[in-house]
């Protein structure tokens, strides 16, 4: 008893020494966990608040709302537009496979379409919104409005979306939008700023270069958002900013002329102003409907815009490359003129095909088959007289020459680099050549660039420019399209000379406006007697392929020559004569003699220009900034 | 005269019924301390489980409410029965969960990859939880009457030995070795304080150190990649330290005072994973912060000294040793999760006591704590 008594005692100090033991050690791990705490929660408190807002915080970006362009009075001819969308969020949908069906027959959707529309909803995530369409009719928008009832997680959507009112009047100059591909984002800084799936940026023309000012910015929405990335609710809405509006120069009555007089045809027609150096109008023919490439052009729609051979994707005001023909005579004169080689009493005889000029074995005719007898400058103007311009070509020389064409803007790009597909056109001299061909200069190849043939090539916009500097007395202007683009304004309104002598100038005026309004000039037949709409210009006719002897004989009508072999017929004119203020260039292809094509466009322009030339001097910038 | 054979007669009956303690005596030796704070800590965790729910009652609230108020129910009742009682079925008790660990292996519902639980019908009961308690009673009992000389021999060592990894060896298989080595840490929290010698544990903690390489040559390739991952959570921050760096991330940001109650953003929005279950802390440490959280930990804290205190203050050696191994198990399973979730130790699946959603570990945490109120109730009952 007393043993076990005192084995007891024993082992209830064991037992309570070993308790203390513990009990301690219990007591520093509670501190530990507490410091633990201590050091995770209020030390290092601020790193894992941050870790924590970056776990549940998320943007979104929404796509900006695009500048619009408008013209010279303010009408829309680039904006935005309502589109009606359906989309669809796969995870609020009970039956997924029974409501696409069914839009899939309100919709009328085809094979192809369901197809595609299937393969993206597997490609996102339950909750992400799927497009099932992104562009209804308003027929069919409503139609699903109808149908709502049983189409659970349907959702028909308003979005904003680029529309050209104007269809195909413009295309070439505003160009298309079209969703953003890699090399957009790649290049662009903007677009990679901006960039959200579904982003629409210019592809050609303006909608390309003013790039920048148009995208505006991204609203921003900042959501919370759980682990698994779907959002719970919206923590802030940041409004972006919608793109800058540009106002252009063009007025969209003539535009619409434009296209209208080139209808069926290939080529191009410019309209400047011959002292702000404005373009009024700038079309390229054929065009195409550029609201086509804003959802995607189908492939049926591409393939005939591609394969047309009237080529409507080339814009040929700007990348058309043509002979000038006759309408460099003009700067030929003026050449021979300013280097003193002749004045206006110099007089070459025409004798007709017979009688060619002959060079080194080679003959040079004149389009004239009978001949145009004596000519002195005026006069050669007037009629177009071949053999004249060899002469004082030939007397002239191509560098001096070049030099002419080169001051007045031939042989480089008219709007600098406001447009990445401009081409420059050729003014080819001996230097030119030694470099380009590694050959020397021909005299053969001075004559016939003095009929505008050969070497030498020219924009349309070129030659509008050309013209519109010698209507303007011979003075450097710098065409402009956009109205409110700051950096293109300090340069208006510093009229340099390009002449020697003013007199030369009006020397060659007085030539093109014989051309028009006197009996026997080449478009007489197109002048305006009326004072206010009478305007002076040159025809010209571009030979495509080199007139042979057989062809001389033959002397075949334009219609009888198959399409491809057609001259092409150039007119370039200003007006009114009278206190000049318009200057027009005209090129139809394949289009037959400058005379019979060309002109006769030129006169319906300047009647049309004209009369609105009092509505356009009206509205000035302070009042369209007050609309 | 008729009055003291009233009470004579009362006293006799109190007597053979509730055996030298009246019943209205047994409600004052409650340890209201002790109740509190379990009532405490049970109202906590309904919160916070709530919370879990997304601030509103579904499942998992109603199911944790129900399982509290009739687990604490038991407790009470647990309380009333003589400690004497507990001594008796200490083998028996054990040798019940054995046979229910053999039937999960051999019947049990698997979920997650492991077979860890019986069909009740009325409840999925987790046998190994329970073992983390009956273990205990087992041991308790067995080291009772054992003289001080007897208890380093080699035949108890080899008997408690056994004791211990049988039931270990059964719960590895499931697999399940978070509660295997608990239920072992709970065995030898007894052999520690029946006062074996310390050399051994020195012993075992030498060789488990010397055969660690093998051991983790043994680990199977996930368990080797939570030791990785503890070792460097940023290693694979979207697979396997994802839910260490979300827990860190969770208690960090709570800050001094937390977010506020229902608005823990790691939890609601489902970045905190297992938040049930053994990351609840997790979501209290984000919700009510430093401050919070070490109030939480003084409640456990003040438990364990009271289990500590009930068993110093009890007669029997079985009752002394009985909540002296509770209080440093309960105590181990608090640390083991809380450094767990704190980043502290490689993840192992160990619940938070009462916190922690899951019926069969509340079920042994509170028959726990109903035999260490009934030690206090008995404390002066003497087990021969």
């Amino acid at each position: 008893m007393i043993n076990s008594s005192s084995d007891n005692v024993r082992k209830l100090s064991s037992i309570n020494r070993r308790m203390f033991i513990t009990g301690s050690f219990k007591f520093l791990i509670m501190i530990g966990l507490v410091s633990r705490l201590f050091f995770l929660q209020v030390k290092e408190n601020k790193k894992y608040l941050t870790l924590s807002d970056k776990n549940r915080i998320r943007e979104w970006k929404l796509a900006p709302v695009r500048g619009e362009f408008h013209d010279y009075f303010g009408n829309v001819i680039a904006g935005n537009f309502e589109a009606y969308q359906l989309h669809i969020i796969p995870e609020q949908v009970e039956d997924f496979r029974y409501v696409i069906y069914r839009v899939k027959d309100l919709l009328e959707l085809s094979d192809k379409q369901f197809k595609k529309v299937l393969k993206k909803k597997n490609e996102i995530k339950p909750w992400e919104t799927l497009i099932v369409s992104d562009n209804l009719s308003w027929k069919k928008f409503s139609k699903i409005n109808n149908h709502l009832y049983d189409l659970n997680g349907v959702k028909p959507v308003i979005s904003i979306s680029r529309n050209y009112p104007f269809k195909g009047n413009f295309t070439h100059l505003i160009g298309y939008v079209s969703q953003a591909n890699e090399n957009d984002i790649e290049t662009n800084e903007q677009i990679k700023k901006n960039f959200v799936p579904g982003l629409k940026v210019g592809k050609v023309g303006l909608e390309r270069s003013f790039e920048e000012k148009l995208i505006g910015s991204n609203d921003i929405e900042r959501y919370e958002v759980n682990a698994y990335g779907r959002r719970i609710s919206q923590l802030e809405f940041q409004k972006g900013e919608k793109g800058k509006t540009l106002r252009l120069t063009i007025d969209t009555e003539v535009q619409k002329l434009a296209n209208e007089l080139l209808k069926d045809q290939a080529g191009s027609i410019c309209v400047m102003d011959i002292y702000t150096g404005d373009i009024i109008a700038m079309h390229s023919s054929p065009s195409f409907d550029p609201n086509l490439f804003v959802f995607g052009i189908s492939e049926d729609d591409w393939q005939l815009i591609r394969n047309d051979p009237m080529k409507p994707l080339v814009n040929k005001t700007l990348q058309g490359n043509y002979s000038p023909g006759s309408t460099i005579k003009p700067i030929v004169a003026l050449s021979a003129l300013e280097n003193g080689i002749v004045n206006t009493n110099f007089t070459v005889n025409c004798r007709g095909h017979k009688h060619p000029l002959e060079l080194y074995g080679q003959s040079y005719h004149c389009w004239k088959k009978e001949g145009h007898g004596f000519m002195n400058l005026r006069n050669a103007m007037k009629q177009s007289c071949d053999i004249y311009f060899y002469e004082i070509a030939r007397k002239l020389g191509v560098d001096k020459l070049s030099e002419t064409a080169k001051k007045f803007g031939l042989g480089k790009e008219v709007f600098g680099d406001l447009f990445n597909i401009e081409k420059k056109g050729l003014v080819p001299n001996t230097q030119w050549k030694k470099n380009a061909l590694g050959q020397g200069w021909l005299l053969g190849e001075t004559v016939i660039t003095g009929i505008g043939q050969g070497y030498i090539q020219t924009t349309p916009i070129q030659l509008c420019l050309m013209t519109a500097q010698i209507g303007n007395g011979g003075h450097k202007i710098y065409p402009r399209i956009v109205l409110n683009d700051q950096n293109k304004e300090t340069q208006i309104d510093k009229f340099i000379p390009l002449y020697e002598n003013s007199e030369n100038i009006k020397i060659v005026q007085d030539a093109m406006f014989a051309s028009t309004n006197e009996v026997r000039g080449t478009s007489y037949k197109s002048r305006i007697d009326d004072l206010k709409y009478q305007f002076a210009g040159k025809t010209g006719t571009a030979q495509v392929k080199k007139i042979t002897a057989r062809d001389r004989e033959l002397d075949l009508k334009t219609f009888e020559i198959p399409y491809e072999e057609r001259d092409h017929a150039l007119y370039v004119a200003y007006g009114p004569y009278k206190n000049p203020r318009y200057a027009v260039s005209v090129v139809v292809e394949h289009g037959g003699s400058g005379s019979t094509t060309a002109a006769p466009m030129a006169k319906k322009l300047f009647k049309l220009i004209i009369d609105r030339h009092s509505l356009r001097e009206s509205i000035n910038d302070k009042k369209y900034l007050e609309i | 005269m008729i009055k003291n054979i009233w009470r004579f007669k009362m006293y006799q009956h109190t007597r053979l019924t509730n055996n030298n303690f009246s019943f209205f005596s047994k409600f004052k030796n409650f340890d209201y301390i002790l109740l509190t704070c379990i009532l405490l800590l049970g109202f906590i965790s309904l919160a916070t489980m709530y919370s879990t729910d997304g601030g509103k009652v579904l499942f998992h609230t109603k199911s944790h409410f129900t399982k509290l108020i009739a687990f604490t129910f038991m407790m009470l009742v647990f309380s009333f029965i003589n400690i004497k009682f507990w001594f008796s079925i200490g083998y028996f008790s054990y040798v019940v969960v054995i046979f229910l660990l053999i039937w999960t292996y051999l019947f049990g519902i698997t979920s997650s990859g492991s077979q860890r639980w019986i069909n009740l019908y009325f409840i999925n009961l987790q046998p190994s939880e329970l073992m983390k308690i009956f273990i205990i009673l087992c041991l308790a009992k067995y080291f009772h009457r054992m003289k001080l000389e007897h208890v380093n021999s080699i035949y108890t060592l080899l008997t408690s030995l056994i004791i211990i990894i049988l039931p270990m060896g059964l719960v590895i298989v499931q697999p399940d070795l978070g509660t295997s080595l608990l239920i072992a840490i709970s065995g030898i929290a007894v052999i520690w304080f029946a006062g074996i010698n310390h050399k051994y544990f020195i012993y075992t903690m030498l060789g488990f150190v010397i055969s660690l390489p093998f051991i983790i040559a043994f680990l199977k390739p996930y368990q080797k990649l939570r030791v990785l991952t503890f070792l460097d959570p940023d290693r694979d921050p979207l697979g396997a330290g994802y839910q260490i760096i979300q827990s860190k991330i969770a208690v960090g940001s709570g800050g001094l005072f937390g977010k506020g109650f229902l608005k823990g953003t790691q939890s609601y929005l489902e970045f905190l994973p297992e938040k049930h279950t053994d990351f609840i802390f997790t979501l209290f440490s984000e919700e009510f912060g430093f401050v919070g959280s070490a109030l939480l930990l003084v409640i456990y804290a003040i438990i364990i000294y009271r289990i500590i205190a009930i068993g110093a203050g009890s007669r029997s050696y079985f009752a002394k040793i009985f909540c002296y191994s509770f209080g440093a198990a309960i105590f181990v399973y608090i640390t083991i999760n809380m450094s767990m979730v704190l980043g502290l130790l490689p993840i192992v699946g160990s619940p938070l006591p009462i916190m922690s959603y899951g019926g069969s570990s509340m079920l042994a945490t509170m028959i726990g704590f109903g035999i260490v109120m009934s030690a206090k109730v008995h404390s002066q009952q003497s087990i021969a």
